[in-house]
């Protein structure tokens, strides 16, 4: 009999899980880089071409790193949210100027407003790779030891920042560093 | 107004689906015939209104209704008329409209075809269909009612998603849709004969072309699915192992286990437990890959909308439908008796062996479909299973299979004897281990064991078949011309070896792409020239090209060999103006023996673009071969014998009728 009864109840198991299944949701990866320092790098500023951009910039603060390009129309629904985030004058805001146009993004910050500290410009998305950026936007935020401690994929909401992001950056202030 | 007929329309089908599940039944179990009767006219007008509805949808998106909520989701005005006819299905309301649509056509379709059926056998099989019908209906007018209007009414529509803005995307969905749902019909005679306790040859024999039928709507929708990608996607690839295109594997392995498994229960008697339960996964895997695709557990390239509330409503539905079969098998198999006895060496037992690797082969595309939702579900962390994987669990049981398919038809019923037929196939098994070790040096000038292992199985399926053919022709008698040979054979004989070359030919085409393709990314200047796999390709630069409603990246390459011109593709990068995302058509130049392949990447800078460059050997033959199993089954499918079988019944009927009459008369 008990052979019989086996593909019902393996079914049932099956629809336990997918039950379950059905109030996770999938799109919430954790990257492998939380709790890693951020990935090394060098890249032009966009502000100014002769300097360069690398992962010390992080170090001593709580910071933010904002993957961004003008071509992302995500990227724009999520601006006026960078902006206020900016005026609130919690950690400073950096941006990854990912696979752009450099002229556009200029005119870009000038025209919407600029809410990034400074920009590195990556170009041929290069160093976008070694931070498992699967498309802009992304929202990466270090602590004080330059360490990647929450990632977020996808425009940031009101939402997100209030929920997430500021009790997240109150915590890591209060870190000793 | 429009709209509203066709909301209407689909509650109407509602209530009819509900009469047609009930009544009949009804009938069914207690043998009456009045009720039993009702089945064949419900269901026909339950279809009709179906057609009612599902026209009235297709007239809103043909006249850019924007007051639908659904229109103006997935269409635009500056959408070509044949796009905005296939936007119907576009998205997730109307691709449920269609799926119902569908079962009503199979139903329909079931009510003409089905004159040679008992009563009761008819009223059980329409009923069972009427009753998913009820599920899909209550799904759709509950949680996705594709008439719903809204206010104020946008002046534009938000445009048709534009990956499905392909003519291969075009027919894809409903083609797959058509084998989804055709399994209904098998499960549905797979349940009225449990329901009704009689599990005969003759059940098997009526089956058997549905399920057929089915698994060829299936086996096109797949193929579609994978030429698609390859054409849309810019990767090169033909199979990527995402959940979705599981979704539709899974109910295709289960299917041609079906479709085998039926001849063993219509020619022996035997396996009645294993087409029973095979009829029962292959709809409820199609209805699994309905709920994966539809409800979000599962990260894939098809990012469909989502919503748990639909989820829930379709786990419930699965719950109902699949456990409830699971549940009526397991309380009626064990009765069942299984007359054939087979010894070891026998087709019954080849046949066996084939339906054991299919279904452990859905076991492991399953686990690896599901895996990231298990170990999610327990909290062990999220991971997603890739394509190493499932080549490397996938392959190892698909080689030994290759090898059965040349084998089984040459056995005989119940008892064979091995060596005499390994003595039949050792020549050509020889002829396949010549092709294995002498192609790949004729294509590639290289080889590998694996290649060698692909090619001889290839080679091996492919001459073994032909080697049955031929076998066939000798056996019938010399004095008849060739050609009264050949029409002599049957035609499931002439599908079986179709399909049987098509496996092979699909192996070549595998193996060749996977050993022998060569790739190559990299920027590329206005006016270089770079060297690949002997063929030299030119970059002339990219110019905007305006599409209806889009604009478009062209590239130009052209593309020599020894000098000469072979090709000169277009690349493309195209946006949609109104949804803003990027897509890529690749440019192909497509050959018997190899396709050259390029796609246009990001723009690196004023002179350089990014450029991927692939070099495929033999990937035609892989829609190729998947072509001829369709054929095959197509054929098999027409076989007269069963249209033999109705005309007989119906003389049958009519004598009985007759002396019916007269008996009244007198």
């Amino acid at each position: 009999m008990f052979k019989y009864l086996l593909p019902v109840i393996l079914f049932f198991v099956l629809c336990g899980f997918l039950f379950i299944g059905l109030y996770k949701d999938p799109s919430k990866v954790d990257s492998p880089l939380i709790g890693k320092p951020a990935p090394e790098f060098s890249l032009p500023r966009l502000e100014q071409p002769n300097d360069l951009f690398s992962e010390k910039e992080f170090l001593g603060k709580v910071s933010i790193l904002n993957v961004w390009g003008t071509w992302c129309f995500a990227c724009k629904q999520e601006h006026h949210i960078l902006l206020d985030l900016a005026k609130r004058n919690i950690a400073p805001i950096y941006g990854l100027n990912y696979k752009d146009d450099t002229e556009q993004a200029k005119m870009y910050l000038r025209d919407f407003g600029n809410p990034f500290v400074s920009n590195a410009v990556d170009q041929l998305g290069r160093v976008a790779i070694d931070w498992g950026v699967y498309g802009a936007p992304e929202t990466f935020i270090m602590d004080k030891k330059g360490i990647i401690r929450h990632k977020h994929i996808g425009p940031l909401t009101l939402e997100d920042v209030e929920d997430e992001i500021l009790p997240l950056i109150q915590n890591l202030k209060n870190e000793a560093s | 107004m429009i709209p509203e007929i066709g909301h209407f329309a689909l509650v109407i089908a509602l209530c009819l689906a509900l009469v047609q599940t009930i009544v009949p039944i009804l009938g069914a179990q207690t043998q009456t015939s009045q009720w039993m009767a009702v089945a064949k006219p419900v269901a026909r007008g339950h279809f009709l209104f179906l057609i009612i509805s599902y026209a009235c949808l297709t007239y809103s998106f043909i006249k850019s209704d924007f007051s639908v909520l659904y229109v103006a989701n997935n269409s635009n005005t500056a959408l070509p008329i044949y796009y905005k006819i296939s936007a119907v299905w576009g998205a997730h309301e109307g691709s449920l409209l269609l799926w119902v649509l569908m079962l009503g056509a199979w139903t329909y379709a079931v009510t003409i075809f089905s004159r040679s059926l008992p009563n009761d056998m008819v009223a059980r099989v329409i009923g069972i269909m009427g009753f998913v019908s009820v599920g899909f209906l209550l799904f759709t007018l509950l949680t996705s009612n594709p008439f719903e209007r809204i206010f104020p009414v946008p002046l534009e529509g938000r445009d048709l998603n534009p990956l499905l803005q392909d003519p291969g995307l075009v027919i894809h969905p409903p083609m797959l849709y058509m084998g989804y749902v055709g399994f209904s019909v098998a499960f549905a005679f797979a349940i009225a004969a449990l329901l009704g306790g009689k599990l005969d040859s003759a059940w098997a024999r009526w089956s058997r072309p549905w399920a057929t039928i089915a698994w060829v709507f299936l086996t096109i929708g797949i193929t579609l699915g994978s030429w698609w990608a390859y054409h849309e996607l810019g990767w090169g690839g033909w199979w990527f192992w995402d959940p979705v295109e599981n979704a539709s594997f899974m109910p295709w392995l289960v299917g041609t286990a079906l479709i085998h498994s039926l001849a063993v229960t219509e020619k022996r008697s035997s396996f009645k437990n294993w087409t029973v339960l095979l009829a029962i996964l292959a709809f409820s895997l199609s209805l699994l890959g309905t709920f994966l695709v539809r409800s979000g557990v599962l990260v894939s390239v098809h990012a469909f909308a989502t919503d748990p509330a639909r989820g829930v409503y379709i786990l419930m539905f699965l719950a109902v439908v699949i456990g409830g079969s699971l549940l009526l098998y397991a309380l009626r198999a064990p009765k069942i008796k299984s007359i054939g006895q087979f010894e070891l060496v026998s087709r019954e037992t080849a046949l066996l062996l084939n339906n054991v690797l299919l279904l452990v082969a859905m076991f492991t595309i399953l686990v690896g479909t599901l895996y990231p939702l298990f170990l999610d579900a327990i909290n062990a962390g999220k991971i997603s299973v890739g394509p190493p994987y499932f080549n490397a669990v996938f392959v190892p049981l698909m080689l030994p299979l290759v090898l059965v398919v040349g084998v089984g038809p040459f056995l005989r019923w119940k008892k064979a004897t091995l060596a005499d037929t390994l003595k039949k196939l050792i020549k050509i098994f020889i002829i396949g281990l010549i092709i294995g070790i002498g192609l790949p040096f004729l294509v590639a000038g290289k080889t590998s064991i694996l290649v060698l292992l692909g090619i001889t199985l290839g080679g091996w399926s492919i001459f073994a078949a032909l080697y049955y053919l031929f076998k066939n022709l000798k056996r019938s008698d010399s004095k008849q011309s060739a050609i009264q040979h050949l029409k002599k054979i049957p035609r499931a004989t002439y599908g079986m070896t179709l399909a049987h070359i098509g496996i092979g030919i699909f192996v070549f085409g595998v193996t060749f792409v996977n050993a022998f393709e060569v790739e190559k990314e990299l920027p590329m200047k206005v006016g270089e020239k770079v060297e690949m796999a002997g063929y030299e390709f030119m970059f002339n630069g990219v110019r905007t090209v305006q599409g209806p409603n889009y604009s478009s990246k062209m590239g130009t390459v052209d593309v020599y060999k020894d000098n000469k011109a072979v090709a000169r593709l277009y690349p493309e990068k195209r946006t949609y103006l109104v949804q803003q995302n990027p897509m890529t058509e690749a440019g192909i130049d497509s050959g018997f023996l190899r396709d050259v392949y390029v796609s246009l990447g990001e723009q690196i800078n004023s002179e350089a673009w990014g450029m991927r460059l692939y070099y495929k050997p033999f990937i035609q033959w892989i829609w190729i071969g998947a072509g001829l199993m369709a054929l095959g089954g197509l054929l098999a499918a027409l076989d007269r014998r069963y249209r033999l079988k109705l005309k007989r019944e119906k003389v049958v009927e009519k004598a009985v009728k007759s002396k019916e009459a007269a008996i009244a008369a007198s």
